[in-house]
């Protein structure tokens, strides 16, 4: 039976998609070719804001510290992750009980719950320079001459913001690659054991092999999530000190609402957002190649 | 980690509970995680010390002595202080709403697209996919301006309706590929007892996928709740600010001493911490509902 005629389900949801992405974006696109600081006119200048862009060395700046937090955001919690969930399935799950296991779980999943402002909040605590636990727990075991303003000296504060954002992600992983796990087939496991196989060559061959398609909706989602950050940023150092944690997204907020360029601010957000498509797509050819192979 | 230890081969049960007990590799694995766990949570578990202690006794304790006694006045003084309870009904308000209207239009999108399947639908699914990838950078300035020109800035209401739209682009794009799936004889049985498309919809389609609509829900609910950017740009003043708003604004504010800023860290863990016992089970299941093709 061909189904026709249900076209009218689809007014409200393309006339707010319409209001709410599509003028706006529109917009941002149109006013990256301009000169306006929000009020008044705007005035046409072409490529302008793009050539002075590309000669920013604090847009450069910005996209460095994207790729670090992309590798603390992404590489490190998706491998580390891939290997605790094998860890927690593969392994506490059976010698000890699955309860174990999700105990685990929860628990490594709990910072992905909490709002990005108190991360902020927890983390500025712990960080802090003169009553933070960090470097009280560092005095009290004798190291207090590593003790430092980890989140206000320019040499830590990415590295801190690093690790921070490593805490964060690490739960999400280790869910996704746990529930990929429930399909697959355990005499798969029980085969290799048979055979001999040791824990790191079942990991290697079976778990990382039959893991891939959630391995890579994993590594597509949180790399685009590194490369949109902005609350932990914008709570935790504010774009400081001297712009050392400055990344694209607060880039283009302080253009906007502080210093009134929203001609440059738009030219920032729309170079983030080709990026991010672009390599959204690239994501997804690799995956669909290496679905074809398998 | 070791870990590498062989498994035991499939033998009677005797011999494998008593490999259990020998073997230490297993408590090496096991110790080696607990500690993992520890770190992860030790900064939580911090916060919620100094959220009780009182600000005399971690001057003389340090943040990582047990509070000699509960100390309530820095939660209490923070609650009185930013209006807390108003802060709760915003995000609370703000993501029901949310939540509500982002599953309905997530519904009524998908029916039309995985169920009727419309022309131009892959075009339409393209367009939601996208939608999803967008940064809120690229909307917000025009957002910011059409919402002033229209009087809804600094309002909940601006709120609820752009996160309807966002957060119904993720559901639409999910909720099509399920619906695709919607076994047809139950459609074909409602188009033989004469239900309109409207009526099947409610009545049949809705109650039948109602496990993902409330992994939907609780989606949304929890997405929106933890939203910051766009709450930061349009709420702008107190008593419309959600509860990531104040949290984030007031940081480092002179007025906080140390222990209060801890009990607000507390406050704020609370709330998401509640959630996420309520919507575990949804959650879970939830989590991995995106990755399923």
């Amino acid at each position: 039976m061909r189904r026709k005629g249900y076209w009218p389900f689809l007014i409200p949801g393309v006339l707010a998609s319409l209001l709410v992405i599509v003028v706006p974006l529109v917009m941002t696109v149109y006013t990256s070719f301009t000169k306006w600081n929000g009020v008044g006119e705007q005035r046409w200048i072409g490529f302008d804001n793009y050539t002075r862009l590309f000669e920013d060395s604090l847009f450069w700046g910005s996209f460095s510290n994207i790729l670090l937090l992309i590798l603390a955001m992404a590489v490190v919690p998706t491998l580390l992750g891939l290997f605790l969930a094998a860890v927690l399935f593969d392994y506490v799950a059976k010698k000890f009980s699955n309860r174990w296991a999700s105990l685990f779980r929860s628990g490594f999943y709990l910072p992905q719950i909490i709002p990005v402002a108190v991360t902020g909040i927890v983390w500025g605590w712990i960080l802090h320079p003169e009553y933070g636990a960090l470097n009280k727990i560092l005095e009290t075991v004798g190291l207090g001459s590593l003790a430092h303003n980890w989140l206000g000296e320019p040499g830590s504060a990415l590295y801190s913001v690093m690790g921070i954002m490593i805490w964060v992600q690490l739960g999400y992983p280790i869910v996704m690659f746990m529930a990929g796990l429930q399909r697959v087939d355990p005499e798969l496991y029980e085969a290799a054991d048979l055979d001999g196989a040791t824990w790191w060559q079942r990991f290697r061959k079976i778990t990382v092999y039959l893991i891939r398609p959630e391995f890579y909706v994993v590594l597509v989602t949180t790399t685009i999530a590194a490369l949109k950050i902005f609350g932990p940023i914008f709570v935790l150092t504010g774009g400081g000190p001297s712009n050392a944690t400055l990344v694209p997204s607060y880039f283009a907020y302080k253009n906007f609402f502080e210093k009134a360029q929203v001609g440059y601010g738009s030219a920032i957000s729309t170079v983030l957002t080709v990026l991010i498509i672009v390599l959204s797509i690239v994501f997804l050819r690799l995956q669909n190649r290496a679905e074809r192979k398998a | 980690m070791t870990v590498t230890a062989n498994r035991p081969k499939t033998e009677p049960e005797p011999t494998v509970r008593a490999e259990k007990r020998a073997n230490p590799v297993r408590f090496l694995v096991l110790a080696g995680l607990l500690a993992l766990l520890l770190i992860i949570i030790a900064p939580l578990l911090i916060i919620t010390i100094n959220a009780v202690k009182s600000p005399a006794d971690y001057a003389s304790g340090g943040p990582l002595s047990l509070p000699p006694s509960l100390y309530w006045d820095g939660i209490v003084d923070f609650w009185n202080r930013v209006d807390f309870g108003q802060k709760l009904w915003n995000s609370f308000i703000t993501s029901f709403t949310v939540a509500v209207l982002g599953v309905l239009l997530s519904v009524l999108n998908a029916y039309a697209l995985g169920i009727g399947k419309v022309k131009g639908r892959l075009w339409f699914l393209v367009f939601f996919l996208v939608a999803n990838l967008l940064p809120q950078e690229v909307l917000v300035y025009p957002l910011y301006f059409l919402s002033k020109e229209a009087g809804l800035y600094d309002s909940l209401i601006s709120i609820v309706i752009i996160f309807t739209v966002i957060q119904a682009a993720f559901g639409t794009y999910l909720l099509t590929s399920v619906y695709q799936e919607f076994p047809t004889e139950l459609l074909d049985a409602a188009d033989v007892d004469g239900a309109g498309k409207l009526r099947t919809l409610w009545s049949v389609v809705v109650p039948v996928s109602r496990p993902t609509l409330g992994v939907l829900f609780t989606f949304f609910f929890i997405w929106t709740w933890n939203e910051f950017f766009l709450p930061l740009v349009f709420l702008v003043s107190n008593d419309n600010q959600t509860v990531p708003v104040a949290l984030g604004v007031l940081q480092g504010d002179r007025l906080m001493d140390v222990t209060m800023t801890s009990s607000s860290g507390l406050i704020g863990i609370l709330p998401a911490l509640l959630f996420f016992l309520i919507f575990q089970r949804t959650l879970t299941r939830g989590i991995t509902a995106g990755a399923i093709k």
